[in-house]
């Protein structure tokens, strides 16, 4: 019996030894970090959890209590969708090489992911989980369009043009930005998405309200939102989540993601208190809607400086996003009467360009910034951030057109007056939100 | 018997519950409606776009009592229910033709 157990000992003793040494050759072979992936596999679970169920409550509890369910469903296919269509093609056309075209978009080289086993690399982390972080990105963002056509939408519609948006819009923006485009050769600075998921979706919004419409009743008679705690739970949601979608944009855990994470926080906070004050100012009385929106704007509008800007530069960037955004969605709303229902215009739009834009000027280290690029100019940066803004407002909302007119050839875009009135959650889904 | 209909503000139910008891009503039924009377609604304020809200929250209570008592309830309806607000609210009063205790199969009086 002790011999068995000292062979036993020597033998685990070697077992051991060769584990120790094995994954470290491996590791020095494909130069994978696991503090690196194991960040990145968290923060894609937690911008995930920014759509599911963070952007749907938040959006839900806008909403009458009628249409709750529909919000829910809209933001949940769009997560499968987006991710089917992602694996399907949509990663290479936005991340892959476009050999001769690349400077516009991608190639389908990845399509179904071919080439790409557990081995392949992104950098230092596992190009799994690259495509999954990225993929989160491609769901929140037509996701967050769901707020322009919210209580009046066919479900068909939403499905198609989600899903033509995502190739036709979201995978060139993202390539031109973050897949070796031309914006990106030109020194772009768009640290976690201003340009590719703020600007994107806010300028489509505001062309498919235009196009379809306001919701019978606006602007004078809308109901208000059903459950301003849903929204508050949603938004309270996307803050948390929002560290993983800008600290994770640094694609490794190291002082770039830290400090992302700081900007973006203290971003947040201030623009909360902004518009807060605002309300306070304005309306006689400060509101959990108002405020909770003030955080959204300040997180929009830090996203894509997160990774250039020091904390200064995030105070400014909130009040700037707490100020603008809610000039905003007056203006929309009330001068322009357009139905943009949910602001997503008026927030992530306007939110993605000034953050965008301000990023040029707070990057200086003046300013607590991380610094220009070699030989960039601030005058140089700040036309380049303007390019890739107006670039991508004119082919976003060209394209977003075309698609809403193909949408309506195809399958309708608005339903019935009548189903309107009752709620898209029994007239579209056949379900009610609420038993009373 | 009298059925006496009261629709008053939310917060003041406690109140009229209170002052009911004291005068021994024996139960009520309380049921959580909205509506507007000549206050018609309000705008509320979200996110900078004003609403216009028609109905405003009341709650509707009714009670069954003698005849006897009829006029001492509603004055004292009045009375809890009053906070010299616009919205205050409204009592109303209808002939009972019968009332019936379930449990047992009393009548009229003897099933308040």
């Amino acid at each position: 019996m002790q011999q068995l157990l000292t062979k036993c000992r020597r033998a685990g003793f070697w077992v051991a030894a060769i584990l120790v040494l094995l994954p470290n050759q491996a590791l020095a072979a494909s130069a994978i970090d696991s503090g690196d992936t194991a960040w990145l596999i968290t923060a894609t679970a937690l911008v995930l959890f920014m759509t599911l169920p963070g952007l749907a409550l938040f959006y839900g509890g806008l909403v009458r209590t009628q249409n709750v369910l529909s919000v829910l469903m809209h933001c949940y296919v769009i997560a499968c969708l987006a991710s089917v269509l992602w694996y399907a093609g949509v990663y290479s056309l936005a991340f892959s090489d476009g050999g001769s075209a690349n400077a516009w978009i991608g190639g389908l080289g990845k399509a179904f992911l071919a080439g790409v086993g557990s081995d392949a690399a992104s950098g230092s982390i596992p190009e799994s989980v690259f495509f999954m972080f990225q993929m989160t990105f491609a769901i929140i963002t037509p996701a967050l369009i769901v707020g322009a056509y919210v209580e009046r939408i066919k479900f068909g519609a939403v499905m198609l043009f989600s899903a033509l948006w995502l190739i036709v819009v979201y995978a060139p923006v993202t390539h031109w930005v973050w897949g070796g485009g031309w914006l990106a050769e030109m020194g772009v600075m768009d640290f976690a998405g201003g340009i590719v998921v703020h600007t994107t979706a806010g300028v489509s919004a505001l062309v498919v309200a235009m196009a379809l419409g306001g919701r019978v009743g606006f602007p004078g008679e809308v109901k208000p939102p059903h459950n301003p705690g849903m929204t508050m739970i949603g938004a309270a949601m996307l803050w948390v989540g929002w560290f993983g979608f800008n600290a994770g944009s640094a694609l490794a855990a190291d002082q770039s993601a830290g400090m992302a994470m700081l900007v973006t926080h203290i971003s947040a906070a201030t623009a909360s208190l902004v518009w807060m004050v605002m309300e306070w100012v304005r309306f006689g009385k400060p509101s959990l809607i108002g405020t909770v929106t003030g955080t959204i704007a300040g997180l929009a509008t830090i996203t894509p400086a997160s990774g250039f800007v020091g904390p200064f530069g995030a105070l400014v960037i909130g009040v700037a996003a707490g100020l603008l955004c809610f000039a905003a969605v007056q203006a929309v709303k009330q001068k322009f009467e357009i139905d943009d229902s949910l602001d997503v215009f008026a927030v992530h739009g306007i939110g993605g360009m000034t953050g965008t834009m301000l990023t040029a000027i707070l990057v200086l280290p003046v300013l607590g910034g991380m610094g220009l690029a070699e030989g960039m100019t601030v005058g140089q940066a700040l036309g380049v951030q303007l390019l890739g803004i107006a670039a991508t407002v004119v082919w976003a909302g060209a394209a977003s057109w075309v698609l809403v007119k193909i949408c309506t050839a195809l399958v309708g875009l608005r339903v019935e007056r009548e189903d309107e009135i009752e709620g898209l959650d029994i007239t579209s889904h056949g379900e009610r939100g609420y038993e009373i | 018997m009298e059925l006496i209909m009261a629709i008053i503000k939310p917060h003041k139910l406690d109140e009229v519950r209170e002052g009911l008891t004291e005068l021994g009503v024996q139960g009520m039924t309380v049921s959580e409606v909205k509506g507007f009377g000549r206050q018609k609604g309000h705008t509320e304020i979200y996110r900078g776009a004003e609403y216009v809200v028609h109905f405003v929250p009341k709650v509707k209570f009714e009670v069954v009592v003698a005849a006897e008592m009829a006029e001492r309830v509603v004055e004292c309806i009045r009375e809890t229910a009053h906070s010299g607000q616009i919205g205050d609210g409204k009592i109303f009063t209808l002939d009972l033709e019968q009332a019936v205790r379930i449990r047992t199969g009393e009548t009229d009086d003897q099933a308040l």
